[in-house]
């Protein structure tokens, strides 16, 4: 069993009277990449700040690498790499400037400062415009050259917010594949906030869905596709004019189904209460006659798991 | 102390300072203005009175009730050698603290508010230094670049004085002992006093521009100081000088020993 990189337990942090944080317990261990989900405001920022010893909590205990980032600080964060949501570089000065300087900030060996910097810019596309100014840069290329300062003193648990925000697809690529190498090859931990549900689905050993500073979900992507989503998307494609006489056939199956069939691209679709509705449709369909070119049910993502999550909160509510 | 993470958080300050023609342009405009140009104008001062209407005795008048040890120090020289000294060493010495106190105050607002209004101080708060380590290199590049600065100016003075009162002395009267005490322990002080009120204005500041301005009024304590010699209530003898810098280093470590308390991740990641 791999050891924890991050133990949390009832952490909550306020600010005056909202609760930015609440009773907040995970576990992240040593080479996981871990999604942190959640809207604006669901207390993402928060928690790494309180992870990373900027921010002190109200109550509950943190461990990260086994220090407490309250009284062991200065020592975590040399172990610790943190991208901000906004890049946060320093515009005025090149970028090799930017890299130059977290170097010393970050200690890294005296000796190997200019290779490594050199290696990070050519790794992240930005050799040539070493010597520019950042103000200079392109959206894409600030976010690049903030993940090469994160990436600066080899951080054994990385902490990525929106790490593809303003990238091309190409590059988002590349960044992703990254972090998946940085986590399998080299044993890193990735904490990764984001709102792309997508990228976390691919990226994730385990993601926690966070709404309103509480931890609402937490668990594999297909953990929770299966606990969450109750509903499925089934598209029937039948033989030519036989679109109505389906219908009529599956009109008995009313408590298999939400809502009414809808039409799209010339088939049809319904919303299910589950894998298992897929044989009983198939049935009916069979024995009204109806040619059944081909029904395929649309995989679940992490994204039904988000909204099935926000309409059960609704209903609660 | 980790020395290398503050002396590159010194380096990414000042660089930037360079960089930034909005902080540059005031600190070289005033430099000149004050150790360039006023020189030569206090030199041209008599013959500026007499243009007035003021003839030079009336000016010598004023000096006849200034204090009994300016009185003395300017006894050796002629009416219009006395008037030029007066300007030169005693009446401009106020004005050369400006310098350090305004040089600092530049660029410690640069450094605490536009640092948080440029969005990069939450990274800076993500890199492994302490939070006093984070406000010693604060401190240490507005400090610096301000004494740094006033030191040159300084040499600048002893040049562009004596060149300029050549004519009427006709002998390197400058510096004297009076202004080594300034430059070497007032103007530090004064650098503290510009960058110890910023520490205390910055965290409520909205931005640069706003630090920058509200910190404006630190310069009248030293305007009081030359109305003071102006109206003949003091002047600046070494004595004087010592006892000012005393103040001065007083209310420094009043202002930076707070400033230093207030000075916490938490609080400075809130308001970023």
């Amino acid at each position: 069993m791999k050891s924890a990189a991050i133990t949390v337990k009832n952490l909550t942090r306020r600010f005056g009277d909202k609760i930015a944080v609440n009773d907040l317990s995970i576990e992240v261990e040593t080479g996981e990449v871990f999604g942190f989900l959640g809207h604006n405001g669901a207390g993402k920022t928060t928690t790494v700040r309180m992870l990373n010893g900027v921010l002190e909590a109200n109550s509950g205990s943190i461990h990260v690498l086994g220090m407490d980032p309250i009284t062991d600080g200065p020592a975590l964060r040399a172990r610790t790499g943190v991208l901000t949501e906004t890049a946060a570089l320093e515009l005025r000065l090149t970028a090799r400037d930017n890299l130059l300087i977290y170097a010393d900030l970050f200690s890294v060996p005296r000796d190997k400062v200019q290779t490594r910097v050199r290696e990070l810019l050519e790794f992240f596309g930005l050799g040539e415009s070493a010597d520019q100014r950042v103000e200079t840069f392109s959206t894409g290329m600030r976010q690049r050259l903030s993940l090469a300062r994160t990436l600066l003193h080899n951080p054994e648990v990385i902490f990525l917010d929106e790490p593809t925000s303003g990238l091309d697809p190409v590059a988002a690529h590349q960044v992703n594949a990254l972090i998946s190498n940085l986590a399998e090859e080299k044993g890193r931990t990735v904490f990764l906030c984001t709102h792309n549900l997508v990228e976390a689905q691919k990226l994730c050993d385990r993601v926690a869905v966070m709404e309103h500073g509480r931890l609402v979900a937490i668990g594999t992507p297909t953990d929770l596709i299966q606990q969450y989503v109750r509903r499925l998307d089934v598209e029937i494609e039948t033989a030519p004019g036989q679109m109505d006489a389906a219908l009529q056939a599956l009109a008995p199956a009313s408590s298999l189904t939400f809502g009414l069939p809808r039409h799209t691209n010339g088939n049809l679709t319904l919303t299910v209460t589950g894998r298992e509705a897929i044989p009983e449709l198939l049935n009916l369909l069979v024995q009204n006659h109806i040619r059944i070119y081909r029904m395929s049910p649309h995989q679940p993502t992490l994204e039904d798991v988000y909204f099935a999550l926000h309409d059960e909160k609704e209903t609660v509510q | 102390m980790n020395w290398r993470a503050i002396f590159a958080i010194v380096r990414k300050d000042l660089k930037i300072v360079l960089q930034n023609k909005g902080v540059l342009i005031p600190i070289i405009a005033v430099s000149l203005i004050i150790f360039g140009a006023l020189p030569w104008v206090s030199v041209l001062a008599p013959s500026m009175v007499n243009m007035g209407g003021t003839s030079l005795e009336q000016l010598n008048a004023l000096i006849a009730q200034m204090p009994a040890g300016l009185q003395n120090q300017l006894a050796p020289y002629t009416a219009e050698q006395q008037t030029v000294i007066f300007f030169l060493v005693y009446l401009l010495a106020p004005m050369f603290l400006i310098v350090p106190l305004m040089v600092a105050t530049v660029i410690a607002a640069d450094s605490f508010a536009g640092e948080r209004e440029r969005h990069t101080l939450e990274t800076l708060l993500y890199s492994p230094t302490t939070d006093r380590e984070l406000f010693i290199a604060k401190l240490l590049s507005s400090w610096l670049a301000a004494v740094f600065i006033a030191f040159i100016g300084f040499l600048l003075y002893i040049v562009m004085a004596n060149a300029a009162a050549w004519s009427v002395i006709g002998k390197i009267f400058f510096p004297n002992w009076m202004w080594m005490v300034l430059v070497l322990w007032v103007s530090p002080a004064a650098a503290g006093l510009g960058l110890g009120t910023m520490v205390l204005i910055s965290g409520r500041a909205r931005g640069f521009q706003d630090a920058y301005q509200t910190g404006g009024v630190v310069v009248i304590p030293i305007l009081l100081l030359m109305f003071g010699q102006l109206t003949g209530a003091m002047y600046f003898s070494i004595g004087v000088v010592i006892l000012i810098g005393i103040v001065l280093w007083a209310i420094d470590i009043v202002l930076i020993w707070y400033g230093g308390r207030v000075f916490r991740r938490g609080r400075l990641i809130a308001r970023s």
